[in-house]
């Protein structure tokens, strides 16, 4: 076990080496940040000045030892525009996000799965068939125009929801939070719904393929014959045994959801650090950028480590490969 | 079993394997109607978009179905620098498909090269390859494009470079395991016995039998860079104004939905959905067809 556990690791280090060899030749190698940062009138000394302030004169290996090393460090440089380090800044944000991204999460589950177990026990069923189909918009429809399409209906046609911001929030352990308020849950609702509609879909359909899949199996037929009343089959026998494919998904899904947070902090006015990315990007602000592409991924990487763990301490099968 | 009924061609049997989905005939018919509109925008659309001369601000935000100065009805309304919105889209198609197909197109070619290599050399270079594929398909291509896009800059070609680079590993993912299964068949054997050089047998015998998961990845693929470019542009971080996609336009009307002028983002919007769904079920009913394993 120890073994296989230092064996990821490696993995997951070397691939956090790769991701950060492939973001600094994107980011700092392509395009000249010396046109952004400096005015071209500027004088020469001045321009002089801050090239080397920023060590583009070095060479680009110098330059990437200069990042790696900060890395280790923790240090992802100062953002260009707010003159702030840029893992302070995205460190304000991150609670913002993952409030909005825990949400999401926690309403595709809650929905998601009884949707998809009704679903696959009653395939012929009208409804079924309904949520099959509303599944399929859930994956196709892209979730920008989702969200517009909250937002014409629930805020500007009906008046019910308010259209973005994050509302009234409180402050618990220094951290700001939209859920404890009812104002707060009011601007959550209709983000956070636009954010779960693809992983909702995606849940049903996973539900629903595993459940028909296991109510064939020996051990329900066994368990009908048995006498055993149908709910606790499909709650003890059966789900329990589609639950850990489930479980996985969540896990997995859950870095995308952060991922697509930036489409939707960007129609809602949501300030997360989804938001900010976009901002930089078109304020070219290199260091915050970088910050968070390695926040990112460090998060896929993470959690698919920890994913793969938990799956081979809950399936004895998987531990002897 | 007759044994003997008349030769089907191919090309037969698989329209009317094609055909037997409903649902699969409305696609493929939305995505003709709507590719034939782009290509022949030029002269059907009422007006040029981009000619500014042909643009006057009195026709600004005009509600769908009134008459403009130009002395025809904007049937999908104006927007905010008074271009008729039915024009806009028909031009914004032409932008949307051809960055979708040309990308695709791109990293259908190099995803298949780089899977078929790896599974024809096998050793180190696949191990290389395919990890690095991984890794990709480990990050959602949207955040790809981002990045690519945030690097590159603005620009149709810097869109077009992102989507391959955020796509072009599902196509290698699905080359390699197609090509894995076929080559040790006998086939690939006697390519191999005959000493065929190296790119005749990719090409000549590996392809053709891993081509078709290929093209059911190439639809859905292309309906996703529909999606990821019109999102991108929606951002503002993807096609440059000059050239307006879908995304574009929707971004634009999206200031003044909230003052009730809906058609402005709604019908570009309606337009990208048609596409994206009908190029889905097609590539729905394609998966379908072209499984072996579900042949009667």
């Amino acid at each position: 076990m120890s073994l296989f556990l230092l064996k990821r690791l490696g993995a997951a280090l070397l691939a956090m080496w790769v991701m950060s060899l492939l973001v600094f030749t994107g980011v700092f190698a392509i395009g000249n940040p010396i046109d952004v940062l400096i005015n071209p009138a500027a004088d020469q000394r001045i321009i002089a000045e801050t090239i080397a302030r920023y060590g583009f004169d070095q060479p680009l290996w110098v330059q990437y030892l200069r990042f790696l090393n900060g890395l280790l460090h923790g240090d992802f440089g100062r953002s260009f525009v707010f003159n702030e380090p840029a893992l302070a800044l995205i460190a304000q944000k991150l609670p913002a996000t993952l409030e909005l991204a825990l949400t999401a999460m926690l309403i595709a589950v809650v929905l998601g799965l009884p949707l998809g177990l009704y679903a696959g026990l009653r395939p012929k069923d009208l409804p079924a068939q309904g949520i099959m189909a509303a599944s399929i918009f859930g994956f196709s429809l892209p979730t920008f125009w989702v969200g517009l399409m909250l937002i014409l209906v629930f805020s500007v046609e009906l008046g019910w929801l308010p259209s973005g911001g994050r509302g009234e929030t409180v402050v618990v352990f220094g951290i700001e939070c939209s859920f404890l308020t009812v104002d707060g849950l009011y601007h959550l609702i209709l983000p956070a719904t636009n954010l779960a509609l693809f992983k909702l879909s995606l849940i049903i359909r996973l539900t629903r393929a595993g459940i028909r899949e296991t109510m064939l199996q020996d051990y329900v037929k066994f368990a009908r014959a048995k006498g055993v009343k149908p709910a606790r089959i499909v709650v003890v026998h059966a789900l329990r045994n589609i639950l850990i494919p489930i479980v996985t998904v969540i896990g997995l899904e859950f870095g995308s959801v952060v991922a697509f947070a930036v489409v939707t902090e960007t129609i809602f006015s949501w300030p997360g650090m989804g938001r900010l990315i976009i901002e930089s990007i078109q304020t070219l602000d290199r260091p915050v950028m970088v910050a968070y592409l390695m926040l990112v991924v460090a998060m896929f990487i993470l959690i698919n480590l920890s994913v793969d763990v938990l799956n081979t301490l809950l399936d004895p099968r998987l531990r002897h490969r | 079993m007759s044994g003997l009924a008349r030769p089907v061609s191919p090309a037969r049997m698989f329209w009317t394997d094609f055909a037997e989905s409903r649902l699969a005939l409305l696609g493929l018919a939305l995505v003709v109607v709507i590719v034939l509109a782009a290509v022949t925008a030029p002269w059907i659309a009422p007006q040029n978009p981009y000619d500014q001369a042909g643009l006057s601000l009195l026709d600004a935000r005009l509600p769908p179905g009134t008459e403009g100065s130009g002395g025809y009805v904007h049937l999908l309304g104006t927007d905010a620098a008074g271009r008729d919105v039915l024009s806009a889209i028909l031009f914004g198609l032409r932008t949307s498909i051809f960055v979708a197909v040309a990308a695709g197109a791109v990293a259908l070619c190099l995803g298949t090269v780089a899977g078929l290599f790896a599974a024809w050399r096998g050793g180190l270079a696949e191990q290389a390859v395919m990890r690095l594929v991984d890794l990709q398909l480990s990050l959602p291509a949207i955040l790809l494009a981002l990045v690519l896009v945030a690097a590159l800059g603005q620009g149709t070609q810097q869109v077009v470079i992102a989507l391959v680079a955020a796509q072009y590993a599902y196509f290698a993912r699905t080359a390699h395991g197609a090509a894995s299964a076929e080559r040790h068949r006998d086939y690939m054997d006697a390519a191999r016995v005959l000493a065929l050089p190296p790119a005749r047998q990719m090409l000549r015998h590996l392809l053709p039998n891993v081509l078709p998961p290929l093209i059911v990845v190439a639809t859905v693929q292309v309906a996703n860079a529909i999606a990821i470019e019109a999102t991108l542009s929606f951002l503002g971080v993807g096609m440059p104004v000059t050239e307006p996609s879908l995304g574009t336009l929707i971004a634009n009307g999206f200031q003044f939905m909230l003052s009730g002028r809906y058609w402005i983002s709604v019908y570009p919007g309606l337009a990208l959905l048609a596409l994206i769904i009908g190029i889905n079920l097609v590539g729905d009913q394609l998966r379908d067809v072209l499984n072996p394993r579900l042949r009667k």
